[in-house]
This record gives C-alpha cells, sequence and structure tokens, in this order.
C-alpha cells in the first residue's frame, strides 16, 4: 500500500513539475507578448510586496489552496470511481442481458437464447472451436468490514468456469480459480482485504452452503475486483433461482470491430428479446450516476468554500490596495497607466491564487492511488476504488485557482487605478 | 523669464492662464486658485510659497498633470493638459514631468537602482541602456555606491537623492519639487538644494517648487508668493529672473 501511495505520488509530483514548467514557459511566452500593450510594473514590486505583507498574504494562500485542495479531491473520487467502473469492461466484449434491462440486477436471460445468440457472427472461439461465453449471476451477500465490523453488501458474481479466457485482465495471484461443480469462490484482491473472513483457505457461510475459498484474483483494479466469483449453476442453485437462467452473459468477440456485426445479428433475430452493449459502454453508464452526484456534490463544496476563498483574497488585496495608495499614486504620477497598475494587481492577486492552487494540489497528493468505497447504486453492493489525481485534474486545480485569484484581485485593481493620484499622494 | 501675470509673451515653456481651482467640501465651495496666470521660460527655477492651505500643491498638481482645474488652462511645450484625456495625460506626464516629493516617495520594496529606473521602463530603451542611465543619474545624485540598498537602508538625505535622481532619469521637460526638503535636517536639507541648484546650472533643468522655508525658497531664482488664489512676486530676482509683467 505503502509503496504504490509513493508511487502515486511520484508519478503525479512528475506531473505537477511538468506542469509548472508548462505555466513557467507559457506564461514566460505570454508575458513577453504582451509586454508592450500591457505595461511595465516591474513583477519585482509584487513578489516583494507580497513578501512584505507576507501574514495577510498566507492567509489567502492557504484559503485558496483548502479550496483547491477540496476541488481536485472530490474529481478525483469521481474519476477513481469512473475509472473503476470502465475498466471492468473491454471493448471486445459484448455484454448480453433481457431487452429493456439497464442492469444486470434486472430480468434474466435462458440459456437457449444465450445458445443462440453465440452462434452469431463476430463471437471470439477457444482452441477446441468453443464460443468464449460466460454466463453469470449475481448476488448480493452482506459480510462484515474488516474496519468496522459492520456488514457492507458484497457482490457475489456466479460465472462459467472460462471466465479468465473472456476477461483476460484478471488474474489468479493467490491459490487456485474454483473447480467446477464445487462449492468453492475466488475472491477479488480489495475484497480480500476488505472484508473478513475473505482470505485464501478460510470458508465463508452464505445461502446455507460452506464456501471455501481457494484464490484471490487481481481485475486490475476495475470493480471486479470488489467482488466474489464461484461457479453460475451452484449460485443459482444456492440462490434457487431456475437453473438454466441468468442474468447476463458476456461474450468475447474476434475483435471490438465485430461488436456491430454481432449486435446486428442478435438484435435483428425475432426468437431473441435481448440488449447488446459493448461492455465498456455498460459500466460507464454504470458509473454515471454515482460519478454525476460525487461531481454535484464536491463541486457544491467547492463553490461554497470558493466564495471563501475569494472574500480571503479580495480582502487581502483590497488591505494592500489601502496600504499602497501612496506607491500607487507614485507610480501613477510618474507615468504608469491605470492598466499598468490594475494588471500589476491582478498579478499580484494571481500570484498569490497560483500558489494557494499548487498548495492544494501538493496537498492532496498523498491521496492519489488511496483506495476506498462506496455503494454502487446500479447494485447496491459496496465497490472499492481508488482517488485518481490526473494531470488534466492538477491543471483544473490551478485554473480553479487562478479563477479565484482573478475574482478577488478585480475589484482591488480597478479601486487601485480609480484612485484620484492627487489625493493618494498626500496619505502618509 | 518667470512672469504672473496675463501680458506675458506666448511661446514660454510653461503658460499658465485664468487658472481657477475649486474644491467642494459638502455643500461649500472653497476657491483654491482664482484665475492665475504664470509663465515660465526653459531653465527657471521658481520657488512657490504662501501660508498651509494657500494652494501651492494644488498649483503643483495642475502643474503636473496630476489634477484638473476648474477653469484656465496650463500649456506646456506647446501641448495643453487641461483637456487632454487621462490616458493621454498619463503619457505626458511620462515624458515631460519629473516628480520630487517632500516624502521622498521612493518605493520600499525596490532598491535605489529599481527606483530610479521605473520611468525609463516606460521607454523604449533595452535593459543594458538602462542601467547605463541609472548609474549616471546616481552618479550625478552621488549615491550610486547605495544603488544596491532598500530605501530602509538609506538617511533622509540618501533618499531624497534617489528621488531626485529618479525624477531627471527620463529627462523630462521640467521639475517639479513639493516640499524637496521639508523632510530633512539642514544640512540634508543644504546637499539637496545645492543639488537641484545644480540640475539648474548646469544642466539648464526648469524647475518649480514649493517650500515653507525662507532659505530653501532663497536658492531660486524667483519668489513667487501664493495669496488669495493668485501669484503675487515677492522679493528680489536673482539672476535670470524678469521683472513680473515687464518685458
Amino acid at each position: 500500500m505503502l509503496a504504490k501511495l509513493l508511487f502515486g505520488a511520484a508519478i503525479t509530483l512528475a506531473a505537477l513539475v511538468a506542469l509548472l514548467l508548462v505555466v513557467v514557459v507559457v506564461g514566460g511566452i505570454l508575458a513577453g507578448l504582451l509586454a508592450p500593450f500591457l505595461g511595465s510594473v516591474p513583477i519585482s514590486y509584487n513578489l516583494r510586496s507580497l513578501r512584505a505583507r507576507w501574514t495577510s498574504a498566507i492567509v489567502a494562500v492557504l484559503g485558496i489552496a483548502g479550496t483547491v485542495g477540496v476541488f481536485v479531491a472530490m474529481l478525483s473520487l469521481a474519476r477513481g470511481f469512473r475509472a473503476t467502473l470502465v475498466a471492468s469492461g473491454s471493448a471486445d466484449n459484448a455484454l448480453v442481458m433481457r431487452a429493456g434491462s439497464t442492469s444486470e440486477m434486472m430480468g434474466g436471460i435462458t440459456l437457449d437464447s444465450i445458445r443462440v445468440a453465440q452462434d452469431k457472427p463476430g463471437v471470439a472461439r477457444d482452441a477446441a472451436g468453443q464460443p468464449l461465453v460466460t454466463q453469470e449471476v449475481v448476488g448480493i451477500i452482506p459480510i462484515p468490514l474488516i474496519s468496522t465490523g459492520t456488514d457492507a453488501n458484497v457482490q457475489v458474481r456466479g460465472v462459467s468456469p472460462n471466465v479468465l479466457a473472456i476477461r483476460k485482465f484478471v488474474k489468479i495471484v493467490e491459490g487456485r480459480m474454483f473447480t467446477p461443480g464445487l462449492d468453492e469462490i475466488v475472491v477479488g484482491k480489495n475484497a480480500a482485504k476488505t472484508y473478513q473472513g475473505l482470505t485464501t483457505g478460510q470458508t465463508l457461510n452464505f445461502g446455507g452452503v460452506h464456501w471455501r475459498v481457494v484464490g484471490v484474483f487481481d481485475a486490475g483494479g476495475s470493480s471486479f475486483d470488489s467482488e466474489i466469483w464461484c461457479d453460475a449453476r451452484i449460485l443459482n442453485e444456492v440462490l434457487k433461482r431456475p437453473a438454466n437462467i441468468f442474468q447476463s452473459a458476456t461474450i468475447h468477440l474476434t475483435s471490438p470491430a465485430a461488436f456491430r456485426e454481432f449486435k446486428d445479428a442478435v438484435t435483428s433475430d425475432p426468437q431473441l428479446n435481448l440488449e447488446v452493449e459493448r461492455e465498456v459502454d455498460y459500466y460507464a453508464k454504470q458509473s454515471a450516476t454515482m460519478t454525476r452526484l460525487i461531481e454535484i456534490l464536491g463541486g457544491l463544496v467547492a463553490a461554497i468554500m470558493a466564495v471563501g476563498a475569494i472574500f480571503g483574497a479580495l480582502n487581502t488585496m483590497y488591505s494592500a490596495v489601502a496600504e499602497r495608495g501612496r506607491e500607487i499614486a507614485t507610480m501613477r504620477a510618474l507615468g504608469f497607466s491605470s492598466w499598468n497598475v490594475i494588471l500589476s494587481f491582478l498579478f499580484e492577486a494571481l500570484a498569490i491564487s497560483f500558489l494557494g492552487g499548487l498548495i492544494g494540489c501538493v496537498a492532496v497528493l498523498p491521496l492519489n492511488g488511496w483506495t476506498t468505497s462506496t455503494l454502487n447504486f446500479q447494485t447496491f453492493s459496496s465497490i472499492a476504488f481508488a482517488f485518481k489525481i490526473t494531470f488534466g485534474l492538477l491543471v483544473m486545480g490551478v485554473f480553479f485557482a487562478l479563477v479565484m485569484g482573478v475574482l478577488g484581485g478585480l475589484l482591488p485593481a480597478l479601486r487601485a487605478a480609480r484612485r484620484p493620484v492627487a489625493v493618494s499622494l498626500r496619505e502618509l | 523669464m518667470v512672469r504672473v501675470d496675463e501680458r506675458g509673451k506666448s511661446g514660454s515653456l510653461i503658460e499658465v492662464r485664468g487658472l481657477d481651482k475649486t474644491y467642494r467640501r459638502g455643500n461649500e465651495e472653497i476657491d483654491v486658485l482664482q484665475g492665475l496666470n504664470l509663465d515660465v521660460d526653459k531653465g527657471d527655477f521658481v520657488a512657490f510659497m504662501g501660508p498651509s492651505g494657500s494652494g501651492k500643491t494644488t498649483l503643483l498638481n495642475l502643474l503636473g498633470g496630476l489634477d484638473v482645474p476648474t477653469r484656465g488652462s496650463v500649456t506646456v511645450a506647446g501641448d495643453e493638459i487641461t483637456h487632454m484625456s487621462r490616458g493621454k495625460l498619463t503619457e505626458w506626464r511620462a515624458r515631460h514631468v519629473g516628480f520630487i516629493f517632500q516624502m521622498y516617495n521612493l518605493i520600499p520594496v525596490l532598491t535605489a537602482f529599481q527606483n530610479v529606473e521605473l520611468p525609463l521602463l516606460l521607454t523604449k530603451l533595452s535593459k543594458a541602456e538602462r542601467r547605463k542611465h541609472v548609474e549616471t543619474a546616481l552618479e550625478i545624485v552621488g549615491v550610486a555606491d547605495r544603488m544596491n540598498h532598500f530605501p530602509r537602508q538609506l538617511s533622509g538625505g540618501q533618499e531624497q537623492r534617489v528621488a531626485v535622481a529618479r525624477a531627471i532619469i527620463a529627462d523630462p521637460t521640467f521639475l517639479l519639487c513639493d516640499e524637496p526638503t521639508g523632510d530633512l535636517d539642514r544640512k540634508s536639507a543644504d546637499e539637496v538644494m545645492s543639488l537641484i541648484r545644480r540640475l539648474v546650472e548646469e544642466y539648464g533643468k526648469t524647475v518649480l517648487m514649493v517650500t515653507h522655508d525662507p532659505l530653501v525658497a532663497r536658492q531660486a531664482k524667483i519668489t513667487l508668493h501664493l495669496e488669495k488664489g493668485v501669484l503675487v512676486e515677492a522679493g528680489e530676482r536673482r539672476e535670470g529672473v524678469a521683472a513680473g509683467g515687464s518685458s
């Protein structure tokens, strides 16, 4: 865990340095190009003024840093959740469900339908010429969390024994795969770390059956890592569901391009009443509700904090203008224009916000790769996912900070530029 | 030649005609300047004296384009500044006016060198050319050895010398000095005044100065008193100063 965190921090720090370089280079080019038009109050004046008033500047910096930190953390949460679900799908797998189903939890399909579908064009086959299809059933069982001892909903997925040939990114990393027809389970790596009694060799009781944990699989950070897998036929019996009725089938295609042909063949067959979706699209849709919820809530929290941070920046900049009335008037007397003064104070506000943005980004870096879990509203089961802080998110965070800087600096800058020079020169 | 009536010859460096300035305080109107006339030629050194509140600084602000008159006109080197836009006036100030203030008004976070360099940042001079100009100006005012010091590290006299260097660095048409020695001890005041006199005598600068100190005023070529909003010539003229109203 620590190694992963450190790795994540190193990667994001490298991204941050790259971001800084981009900002410096782009900023330098822009400043060079715009200098003849925008004026020339020396940057050292603003930087040293900030240093001279570091106490009030630091308050504004920390306010913006906190806001950016929350902003980036919330978005990274949403990104992480989405990435986890999207990673569960493959472009060359097709998910087949009953027509009209929006989730594999809803409805069922018969084995006969699956058999008709698996003979359609575009379906990949193994060396023995058998179609690569996994018929699946899903159920929810309560298992106590290791951390709190309270029950959490865990998704149990009944799969076909050849599932690893269809979901090729899933690897057994400990023990072995379950034996078809036996009461054995394999558990995702996150499930093994999160829930009690799921380490290899232990026994799990549910549905009146003592299931033996025979292995742990790594599903590459996808939502399957939070699941328990067993033989679909056994699970059907245990859940007292009709034999030969499954909730979905995942069909491996010869290539991602074969999807259209396969889908057309299935949906145009009058004897089939099935919904066909690319697996990756299905999981992307599954993530939409939760992602939107996190983004809206996160956006709301960040917006409320941003209001506070903007007022902090406003306060800092207004007091800077008040304290430096005579300096500003002197520069105006020397020939610096209102624009020069506005840009100078805006630069100062942007310097504060940029620093705040960077600190905010750096402060949340340790969260990158940190695993947490939440309820998947589509399946009502717990899903573990990691904060995902990307380069794009860091850029958004810094941009958000700069927006706050402009909003917090513009009014004080305008006030500075509009004060009558003759009056300000008399200020002590 | 300095004149304070409206018969002054046309073509003076600074021509002030019928200058009024009225301030409003609540419902009350205060007439500070009333129909003031003034002609100043290139190379003149004029001291303005008068009691507090007589409008000396207001006159300086109007001459420097820092304030606008209620009526009348100010023409400098052929440019009538009273009708210029704010932007034009700012550009005009940068080209034509050098300011020296009582409290020096140096930017505290910039070094002496950077303070003096400020007006040059508005020109197209290269960094190397700016450096050369600043070093020369600091040499002239005698604080070249303090160029990397911040204002807080300088004495009052040194600060005012840096301010003088800043005022002359862009070679302005004239200098406006508002109580340049008002915050200095006598020795420093004498040094600063001898520096200003040198600017007039050796470099041909035109200087208009407000002061309360008769000793300081005596170093100007002519002293004008502001009384009831108009200028009155006081005392005898020194070299190069003509009697008001006569040609």
